[in-house]
């Protein structure tokens, strides 16, 4: 995208990070945007600690085991918790959004007429967010069954 | 109201015998003023007018202007959702300051500020070159390989279907507001994204069976601050005034790009004014 | 693939030749994400399908599944996708945040390298698992 530098100034007014944090002004569609972002940023981390928690294998039983003192808690059982409800959304999100990205499930283009309702923005597609802070609700719910469960 | 505008945080109020003749209720309009050429600091300044039913923004910062304080920066043209020159965000919310009514929005207290996103240049008015160029960049043109407009005898008119003309017709009505861009979460960061507007009117151009630019449109917009960094995150289909759906458009083109659209464009043939068909 | 040794120009030309287009890399970003979907479903489904979840993380039992041929590929595909489709999700953040060449070209080596990192490191857990007990 050919933009020159000229244009790219002090005086850009862009609203920066904090326009794509704060999710409340625009719909449904903007909250599972944000997220879906912050799902992701936060299932990468949780991941880089999974592989490195888990390399501790190769340091021996007593490594291992000091490992599990700090993950099995019942601190580390709420993290796994929300790890579980954040990978629920995220996979669950992802799907709509593979199908909305591709067109899919927005409808087809027509002549506009007022009240001028954006055609893409609507319940079918937008059903699959609450579908998946459902199933996310849910998938914790059964997490915090298995992990504080006493078995 | 001539002469030099002190810098005043203070209430504007009417005289007593305006507010009797006009006034059923009063609201707050807090507008942002600042000049960036002339590095002022920001800041916030109130007014206080009187209500009308049917009173828009526009109305209300007009009358400011005309009885308060001439000097407030404002872009208007049309007054009825036409043109597109008076978006600024209204209550943090970008929308069109003439077709937005003050009976529509909460409170008493109406805050305007210039859209986000666009570089400033005093109070309420935004630059919009930038805008235009990532337009631009989208060839916003009927391109045809078969027309040619220096040859007069072969002038002529494309045929196409109502339905053709609905594949692209809502996007065709883009106003250029602005709105859509200052809404949009990708635009807020990134500053070589082209924004829902260029994108949507890639799409428009793409879908139009006149066009026979559809590979380079296709290859404009796949790059890594094009299409791509699109989210639908639908902020800019909520704010159009126009029913464009920008969100839309750009779904439906990255959905050829992903390959789940078969291209339905077979290319709209030239009419021969000459022959006798209809 | 022409190959063009003659000039800078020319290394660059064979550069971006190299490189993929942003819509190959989204449909893997895609790809793995779904792929991702089904192998991490399976390893919950077998976490849980041990009598006792906490039993089923102690060293023996964890070793023994490791030991799981089918188990440790599975593990090892886990590893490939989320790497792959957790840091191009990176890249496409971070490349939002700024636009310079010397910024995106970093962010670009940067996560190629956290990807091949943390597969590597991955990798080295459930071979040598593999080799343990």
């Amino acid at each position: 995208m050919k933009i020159s530098n000229q244009m790219v100034n002090n005086r850009e007014n862009r609203e920066g990070i904090k326009g794509w944090l704060n999710p409340s002004r625009y719909g449904w569609e903007r909250i599972s945007y944000w997220f879906q972002r912050l799902t992701g940023v936060f299932l990468l981390v949780y991941f880089i600690g999974h592989v490195y928690e888990t390399s501790s294998l190769v340091h021996g039983e007593n490594a291992w085991n000091a490992m599990l003192e700090v993950t099995q808690t019942p601190g580390g059982h709420i993290f796994l918790i929300l790890v579980i409800g954040t990978s629920t959304f995220h996979s669950t999100n992802g799907i709509r959004l593979i199908f909305t990205h591709g067109g899919k499930g927005l409808g087809n283009p027509g002549r506009p007429d007022y009240p001028y309702d954006a055609l893409s923005l609507n319940y079918r597609q937008r059903s699959g967010i609450w579908v998946a802070l459902i199933l996310a609700a849910i998938a914790m719910l059964y997490g915090s069954t298995v992990l504080f469960g006493g078995k | 109201m001539l002469g030099k505008k002190n810098n005043r945080n203070d209430m504007r109020k009417i005289d007593d015998t305006t507010k009797a003749e006009n006034t059923r209720q009063m609201v707050i309009l807090n507008v942002y003023r600042a000049n960036t050429y002339r590095n002022d600091l920001p800041r916030f300044e109130k007014y206080q007018i009187p209500i009308q039913r049917w009173m828009t923004v526009l109305d209300a910062l007009l009358f400011a202007k005309s009885y308060l304080d001439n000097s407030i920066g404002i872009r208007y043209s049309c007054r009825m959702a036409s043109c597109g020159s008076c978006g600024m965000k209204i209550n943090g919310i970008p929308k069109l300051a003439c077709y937005t009514k003050i009976s529509e929005l909460e409170g008493n207290t109406i805050t305007c500020e210039p859209l986000s996103n666009f570089p400033h240049i005093r109070d309420l008015v935004t630059d919009f070159s930038q805008f235009f160029e990532h337009h631009k960049e989208m060839a916003p043109f009927i391109h045809n390989n078969n027309a040619d407009i220096r040859d007069e005898n072969r002038l002529s008119e494309f045929k196409q279907t109502p339905q053709d003309v609905d594949k692209y017709l809502q996007f065709s009505y883009c106003i250029k507001c602005g709105l859509c861009y200052s809404a949009c979460p990708t635009v807020a960061t990134d500053t070589k994204f082209p924004g829902p507007q260029a994108l949507s009117q890639a799409y428009r151009y793409y879908a139009d069976t006149r066009d026979h630019l559809s590979n380079r449109r296709l290859n404009t917009v796949d790059e890594k601050h094009g299409i791509w960094r699109c989210h639908f995150a639908g902020s800019c289909s909520t704010v159009c005034p126009k029913g464009v759906d920008p969100a839309l458009g750009i779904q439906l083109l990255r959905g050829h790009l992903m390959g789940f659209s078969r291209n339905e464009n077979t290319i709209a043939k030239l009419r021969d004014p000459t022959s006798k068909e209809s | 693939m022409e190959v063009l040794y003659s000039s800078g120009e020319n290394r660059t030309k064979l550069v971006e030749k190299m490189m993929l287009k942003e819509s190959q890399i989204m449909k893997i970003h895609y790809t793995t994400g779904l792929a991702a979907l089904f192998v991490v479903a399976v390893h919950i489904i077998v976490r849980l399908m041990t009598p006792s979840f906490g039993l089923s993380l102690s060293y023996e039992n964890v070793i023994k599944n490791y030991h799981n041929i089918p188990y440790s590929i599975l593990l090892e595909s886990i590893l490939i996708l989320i790497a792959i489709h957790g840091f191009n999700g990176l890249r496409i953040i971070l490349l939002e945040l700024r636009q310079n060449k010397r910024w995106e070209d970093g962010i670009t080596i940067f996560t190629i390298a956290a990807t091949i990192t943390i597969i590597a490191y991955g990798t080295r857990t459930i071979i040598t698992a593999n080799w343990l007990g």
